[in-house]
């Protein structure tokens, strides 16, 4: 049953794709009867140029598709059996179980390839998962390790898109990324508003209802209208389908668009539904079939991803996202110091005005920096003369002090001077009188000595 | 309120052939007298839901209670934002029921598990908790105290799990976890309608697998069974649990019959059918069978727990107790008030 369903799906895969093809030829036809017109000159034979669009079909399927999609969300939503039911191939299955079976203490991200073979046509599909977002008690910043993941990827590209040698460029960046909103029947999370708001620049965001079988069609629908009302309000850009010209597709983009965010069911079971084999959920009350558009939008879904939007993805990846990431990281590496505002406006100038603006700006800093070092020298001399001064004043001080001492003691020492001065008369004095004394006294002798020897 | 130990086996000692009436006391119209007194006074009853937004939880108290007593039908407003921190709100009804009068309190909590940081978003809870103990005890120590204490302890908490299908996260481990010890935990399924049978058994394994590794107690505690036909009983019952619910209060017409249930375009799922989802088993556990003994273990067990270490608390610091004999009470008297 597995193969049928394969054989089915295909046929289907290659009839979309001839429609794509044919659509290219229509194209190409209009675009000559318009250059006729213009020149006015009829083709006398057949060229065979209306022949490139088969060579350009002929390459690509050789070449083969890659697309990488990212699925986030809260562990137990039904990511991995969504990825089986869309790809109809078992990534998880029992002996490899996903990454859902066990709880992570932080998040991580894992990257896993298959190689999906159908019509010839060849897709290299990398799945991106995300275990552990969302389930610890505190969630801040688990969206990091995602960003850094969809940056690195955009970053090797653009290594290898800069390198001399661009023989292989394989194009791993994030094409799309399934956010899984919890059925509450409420309305959006805070982690679900805030991973959405830093992801919905960098990458395609689609936002998914799961286990969309826990909701009755009323509360399916409001639930509906309060998440893209709470998307406007958060100004939240989740992938917007292009419109086209035709009617047929614009009818189905139109409906598309009605049904956003879209409700999903996953199963990879087969469950017998009234003589029909259908892939379902099988309950008590009854059997949930996944691609049953009444019972969930599990064929929008896998129609929009897979058959017509999926090249889309990829050029709105290109163009957009990677765009956006490119010049940002270019501004970066070209304005180093200045700050963000500046390099907005850089961008759309040409390299050689970039460099007489850096001059002008170099010039500029220099000038101010002149007049600041100017500045700073004037501060200090007026500061050193100040210390001069101050010094100056201080030894004056000193000097004067000194001075007063000195005279102090000088005036000791003439106090003192004089007071020997008049101890010396008071002895010499002394000294005279007892010298007249002494002579006194031997005179008075002499006398009696001469009156002594006359007896 | 029955709660002496007669009630718990309600056995009237057999009376013997109606002829002989001299045979009989009477001490089994005891009961009749209890009964009787019980409807006078009415019946209280406290439960409290916990779980994230959008689990179901309003929606299984209506059903539970067969009428609007959640807070959301109490304020009916379009447009419910996320509360930025935990919030505890409180709804009480009188609802009767062939005579018995029942004043049920239910007590929501939301916000809880709902922002980007979750830590410690089971702290406002514990509060509540032990505030409502805090209260009672200071009834209880009251030098003149009314004659019936007005219970506001939470008899009982619903614990709403995600229906995941693959483990318990880490914030209902954390907290079951802090929150068996004060309190009797019922956790649940939340929105069974979104598993098949077979997830829904491996789910469940799973869950107690979790509990017994983490050593969560959850009600019917094992601890707590008196005898062997309780321990019967309460094992068939932890055979079952977590219980894996629906809820709805819209009536659809199945088979002839009008019944809750909640109609998909693939069926329509009846809340009341025992094989589409356990929310009967859930019903008869909180209302039919098991209301009094979760009172029963919140008074004797939770609440002997927070007194004592209360009062043990105050005895480290001796400082104001103004009856110093109450701290001596005997558990035996607690009981007899309770009357």
């Amino acid at each position: 049953m597995h193969c049928e369903k394969f054989e089915k799906e295909s046929m289907q895969l290659g009839k979309a794709l001839a429609v794509i093809w044919s659509e290219i030829h229509c194209l190409h036809d209009d675009i000559d009867s318009i250059m006729d017109l213009i020149r006015n000159r009829n083709l006398e034979g057949y060229v065979g140029f209306a022949n490139l669009p088969n060579q350009v079909y002929r390459k690509s399927v050789k070449r083969g598709f890659e697309f990488t999609l990212m699925v986030v969300g809260e562990s137990g939503l039904g990511k991995s059996t969504l990825i089986n039911s869309l790809f109809l191939t078992d990534l998880y299955s029992k002996d490899y179980p996903g990454p859902s079976q066990r709880i992570k203490k932080t998040v991580q991200v894992e990257q896993s390839k298959v190689l999906i073979k159908e019509g010839g046509v060849q897709l290299t599909l990398t799945i991106v998962d995300t275990p552990g977002f969302g389930d610890a008690v505190d969630n801040s910043n688990c969206w990091q390790p995602v960003i850094n993941y969809i940056d690195s990827k955009c970053e090797d590209f653009l290594n290898a898109e800069s390198r001399v040698n661009r023989r292989q460029m394989p194009d791993n960046r994030v094409h799309c990324c399934l956010y899984f909103i919890a059925p509450s029947g409420h309305g959006l999370k805070p982690l679900d508003i805030e991973f959405m708001k830093r992801l919905h620049d960098k990458v395609n965001v689609i936002p998914l209802i799961a286990k969309a079988d826990t909701l009755t069609p009323e509360e399916c629908q409001l639930f509906k209208k309060q998440i893209m009302k709470e998307i406007q309000e958060h100004k939240i850009k989740i992938y917007e389908f292009p419109d086209t010209e035709e009617d047929e597709d614009s009818k189905l983009i139109r409906k598309i668009k009605e049904r956003m965010p879209l409700a999903v069911v996953g199963s990879n079971v087969v469950v017998e539904v009234n003589g029909r084999k259908v892939r379902g959920r099988q309950y008590p009350w009854g059997v949930a079939e996944v691609e049953n558009g009444e019972h969930c939008d599990f064929t929008v879904l896998r129609n929009m991803l897979i058959r017509t939007h999926m090249q889309d993805l990829k050029d709105v990846t290109n163009n957009v996202h990677y765009e956006n990431y490119r010049s940002k990281k270019l501004a970066a590496v070209t304005c180093n110091g200045v700050d963000a505002s500046k390099s907005k406006g850089q961008l759309t100038k040409s390299p050689l005005a970039q460099m007489e603006e850096e001059r002008r700006e170099h010039v500029m800093k220099m000038k101010k920096m002149e007049t600041e070092m100017e500045q700073v020298f004037e501060m200090k001399v007026k500061e050193k003369k100040q210390k001069l001064k101050d010094s100056e004043a201080e030894l004056e001080r000193r000097h004067e002090q000194m001075k007063r001492n000195l005279e102090a003691q000088y005036k000791e020492l003439e106090e003192k001077r004089r007071q020997f001065e008049e101890e010396k008369a008071n002895w010499e004095m002394q000294q005279r009188i007892l010298e007249q004394q002494k002579l006194d006294a031997s005179k008075t002798m002499e006398k009696n000595k001469k009156k002594g020897k006359i007896f | 309120m029955a709660d002496t130990a007669k009630t718990t086996h309600p056995q009237p000692a057999g009376r013997p052939e109606k002829g002989a009436e001299f045979g009989y006391v009477g001490i089994d119209a005891i009961l009749e007298q209890m009964r009787r007194k019980a409807m006078k006074q009415g019946f209280e009853l406290n439960i409290m839901v916990v779980g994230q937004s959008g689990l179901g939880k309003s929606t299984l108290i209506n059903t539970l209670f067969k009428s609007k007593v959640s807070r959301r039908s109490v304020m009916p407003s379009d447009e419910e934002r996320i509360p930025k921190t935990i919030e505890i709100k409180s709804v009480s009804h009188d609802i009767e029921e062939k005579g018995v009068r029942m004043k049920l309190t239910v007590i929501d909590t939301p916000g809880f598990g709902d922002q980007i940081n979750n830590e410690n978003c089971w702290q406002p809870i514990m509060k509540f908790i032990n505030e409502q103990y805090e209260q009672y005890l200071q009834e209880e120590i009251n030098i003149s105290r009314k004659k019936r204490i007005p219970d506001s302890r939470v008899h009982c908490c619903i614990y709403f799990i995600p229906p995941t299908g693959h483990c318990l996260r880490p914030i209902d481990i954390e907290f079951m976890r802090h929150l068996s010890k004060v309190v009797n935990i019922v956790p649940v399924i939340a929105k069974a309608d979104t598993l098949t049978l077979e997830e829904r058994d491996f789910f469940k394994q799973k869950i107690r697998e979790d509990l017994r590794v983490n050593e969560i107690e959850v009600y019917p505690q094992k601890e707590f069974d008196e005898d062997s036909e309780d321990r019967m009983i309460n094992d068939k019952i932890r055979e079952m649990i977590p219980f894996a619910v629906v809820g709805s209060d819209q009536e659809y017409q199945v088979n002839g019959k009008r019944l809750l249930g909640r109609k998909t375009r693939w069926g329509t799922v009846e809340v009341e059918n025992t094989a589409h989802c356990e929310f009967a088993y859930l019903r008869d556990l909180l209302i039919r069978t098991h209301m009094q003994n979760l009172k029963d273990i919140t008074s004797s067990i939770h609440y002997e727990v927070y007194r004592v270490r209360r009062l043990n608390e105050n005895n480290t610091h001796p400082s104001d107790q103004p009856n110093g004999h109450s701290n001596g009470v005997p558990t035996h008297e607690v009981l007899s008030h309770e009357m």
